[in-house]
């Protein structure tokens, strides 16, 4: 999304100063963004990334880093909420840092996204089976046996692991641990 | 070769004329090893490494090049703090060299250790801490590079002590790279044709000048446009000489304390031409009714100020030296007879006045005085309060980098040690510091500093002992109550206090003594000259917009509007 798709701060105060109705496409939505980051991997690069974020007042709900296929190259993936028109200029500031490569805001475009969880649940010989057939439904793996808990792995879309956690809640959850979305364009090899 | 030397070859390297340092532990070996060879670069000791960070960033405004600091961990390093984010603030390029514990401490809450990098994360453009002596001259390089490019900013680079003992082969790169640093300086072709096509269809046509067309030395053209196509001019706090505001075309300063034409100009305007400026919060007032009827060409070296307050119809993303030498040939004379007229009008309707003829001194009156005596020619530093409004109204600025303040950040103490750090720069120009009583006294101990250096500084304190531009927002908003801003009682003697600082102190207390003291200060061509002129309280800063008002709801002298009676 670009910042000519909102209104200005100047341009909605006036609005609101007039009584006029600010549009639907003007109005500022609160949206959850998927931002990519390409950046140096060094000492406080990191840093200086969420604390842009953060000087904003932004809450990450989810951050995740690690090595590209070139070893001095990071890939950093934040999903946050915000206002289309802070973000795409907090996005310019990221980009106007020295140690970052490319800021691509993945929302406005086509993306495949991935998250891992595990998820420790206790279980007994009635539900054992039950348990089971709900992973391979969801496509999980089990990782983790003991006579009364079993550790699940569970990959996919952030909606799936919502409704897989759902689904284990009547189990009785020990533990979970998910990694935040990692996310990438899409190469639309076949798209128009 | 250690790696203290090679710090310093680096700085020689890098064409570094003068460092602002202290020493201490953490760089006791750079000391050591100055000493010893004798770097071409000067050396000053300044006596608090506060001062040395505004006295690099007065050096880096009044010459345009990048400023030095060189200060020991921890509490030097943190000390440095304020000027690194004033010159964050105000784009002003300055390298700060900060002392570290060995890195195998860091983290261990050793002695003098600090989290330096840190700590000024959110304050520096960029910040290198170097952990491995090959390393070194490289980070100064880049440190450098960093600073002065793009939209200019501070760059710390943090030092342990370890890495400063450790010996390799010294070689200084003679390139810079930086994959991820990338900046804009060619704006777009195209857009450049539209801002010439929006000029030549504008009826009220009104140049706003901000600090980056100080920056990117694009004062002359800008001026040889303004004048070429009849555009009158308006310049921020900032932007003050980059046109001559005793061209007919100048309107002076605008915002919250500019001059009431300047903020008419602003009001009535078909097309606002921003040039190098930011659209802050003290330009526009109450951003709502700011500027209705123009249309926005901004010109601006950072994407990330494009449309943040104020949506911008044609921006155009690079140097301002660049796109206005580029423009420049597209532009024709306008056709702005009428509006230069109605922008005279406003002028003669209500001009700068204030209060004289009644036997008492006005700070007003000192700084026409000292107008008069400078004529435009010497460096004019400033500090942050009512003097500084004051200053910005009342002296005619004729040349870029001849007003240097602390804008942005605001801060009190900046003028003193920044006014040596320009003397050092230049030292064929007369440099006036000009403080109030409150701001001066934040960094006096660079006094003796300018006075071991025979710096004919001409040291001007604005005393009405009172911090005066609270005391203006306490009388006009707070129903008069002066909490903790009366000075009387803990204000030394200035006078005492200069010559005790190795210093000529000087005192004026009636318009009548005003030439005389400028005289003799003038005078003085070993040693700083301190006069202190005592002026009444009770004068306000005006023009003023409220904060947070339209800049149609102006206070004026003249013109006050009911709300404010």
């Amino acid at each position: 999304m670009s910042e000519h798709d909102t209104l200005t701060p100047q341009q909605i105060l006036r609005k609101k100063a007039q009584g006029e109705p600010i549009g639907p496409g003007e109005r500022a939505h609160r949206h959850r963004h998927i931002i990519a980051v390409l950046l140096e991997n060094s000492i406080g690069a990191l840093n200086r990334v969420i604390n842009l974020f953060s000087a904003r007042g932004f809450n990450l709900e989810s951050v995740t880093v690690g090595e590209t296929d070139e070893p001095s190259v990071s890939r950093m993936t934040i999903v946050t909420t915000g206002e289309g028109r802070i973000i795409a200029q907090v996005n310019r500031q990221l980009d106007r840092l020295v140690d970052i490569l490319e800021v691509v805001d993945l929302t406005s475009e086509e993306y495949v996204e991935r998250e891992l969880c595990l998820l420790k649940v206790t279980y007994n010989s009635d539900n054992r089976v039950e348990l089971l057939d709900t992973l391979k439904i969801f496509n999980g793996k089990v990782v983790d046996i003991t006579t009364d808990t079993m550790t699940f792995e569970l990959a996919g879309p952030t909606k799936k692991i919502n409704a897989f956690i759902g689904m284990m809640k009547r189990y009785g959850i020990e533990e979970i641990a998910r990694s935040g979305r990692v996310a990438m364009k899409r190469a639309l090899l076949f798209g128009d | 070769m250690s790696g203290a030397e090679i710090f310093l070859r680096s700085l020689d390297a890098e064409g570094v004329e003068v460092v602002f340092g202290h020493p201490g532990g953490a760089v006791i070996k750079i000391y050591d090893e100055m000493a010893r060879i004798k770097p071409k670069f000067k050396h000053v000791l300044v006596r608090h490494e506060q001062g040395g960070a505004h006295a690099a960033e007065g050096y880096a405004k009044a010459t345009g090049k990048v400023g030095t600091v060189l200060v020991t961990s921890g509490p030097g390093a943190t000390n440095t703090v304020t000027g690194i984010a004033d010159a964050y603030m105000d784009s002003v390029p300055i390298v700060v060299f900060t002392g570290q514990v060995p890195t195998q401490l860091i983290g261990n809450d050793a002695f003098q250790e600090c989290d330096t990098i840190g700590i000024t994360r959110s304050i520096t453009k960029h910040s290198f801490l170097v952990r491995d002596v090959r390393d070194l001259a490289p980070a100064v390089k880049k440190a450098y590079y960093i600073a002065r490019t793009g939209r200019p900013g501070p760059v710390v680079v943090d030092l342990p002590k370890d890495v400063l003992l450790a010996e390799t082969e010294f070689e200084y790169p003679k390139e810079v790279n930086l994959r991820g640093y990338r900046f804009k300086d060619k704006g777009d072709d195209a857009k450049i044709q539209r801002a010439a096509a929006m000029i030549a269809e504008a009826n009220k046509p009104l140049f706003y000048v901000g600090g980056g067309a100080v920056n990117s030395n694009a004062a002359d053209v800008l001026t040889r446009i303004a004048r070429k196509a009849r555009i009158p001019v308006t310049t921020t706090l900032h932007g003050l000489g980059a046109f001559p505001e005793n061209d007919e075309l100048s309107v002076g300063m605008l915002g919250m304390h500019g001059t009431w034409y300047a903020n008419m100009a602003v009001q009535n305007s078909d097309l606002l031409i921003a040039v190098g400026a930011r659209f802050d919060d003290r330009v526009t007032g109450k951003l709502e009714s700011w500027a209705p009827h123009a249309k926005i060409i901004h010109i601006d070296i950072d994407p990330s100020s494009i449309s943040k307050n104020v949506y911008v119809d044609c921006a155009i993303v690079g140097d301002v030296l660049d796109a206005l030498t580029r423009l420049e040939p597209f532009v024709e004379a306008c056709n702005t007879g009428e509006w230069l007229e109605q922008v005279q009008a406003w002028k003669e309707e209500c001009p700068l006045i204030y209060d004289q003829g009644d036997g008492r001194l006005r700070a007003q009156y000192v700084l026409e005085r000292l107008r008069h005596h400078t004529q435009g020619e010497a460096i004019v530093v400033t500090d942050v309060g009512q003097h500084q409004m004051w200053a910005a109204q009342y002296f005619q600025f004729l040349h870029a980098r001849t007003h240097i303040t602390s804008g942005g950040l605001g801060t009190m103490g900046f003028c003193f040690p920044a006014a040596m750090g320009a003397a050092f720069g230049m030292p064929d120009k007369t440099v006036v510091s000009i403080s109030g009583d409150g701001g001066f006294i934040m960094n006096a101990q660079e006094l003796c500093v300018a006075a071991a250096h025979g710096l004919p500084i001409k040291v001007v304190i604005i005393n009405n002992n009172f911090l005066g531009m609270v005391r203006q927002w306490q009388e006009l908003f707070h129903e008069e109550r002066f909490s903790h801003t009366d000075l009387s009682d803990t204000n030394p003697d200035f006078v005492k206090l200069a010559e005790a600082h190795h210093c000529v102190g000087l005192r004026a207390e009636t318009p009548d003594e005003v030439d005389e003291i400028i005289r003799k200060a003038w005078a003085v061509t070993d040693r700083p000259a301190v006069m202190e002129f005592r002026v009444t309280k009770e004068e306000m800063v005006f023009p003023m917009v409220p904060a947070g008002a339209s800049t149609n709801e102006m206070i004026t002298k003249r013109l006050t509007p009911d709300a404010f009676v």
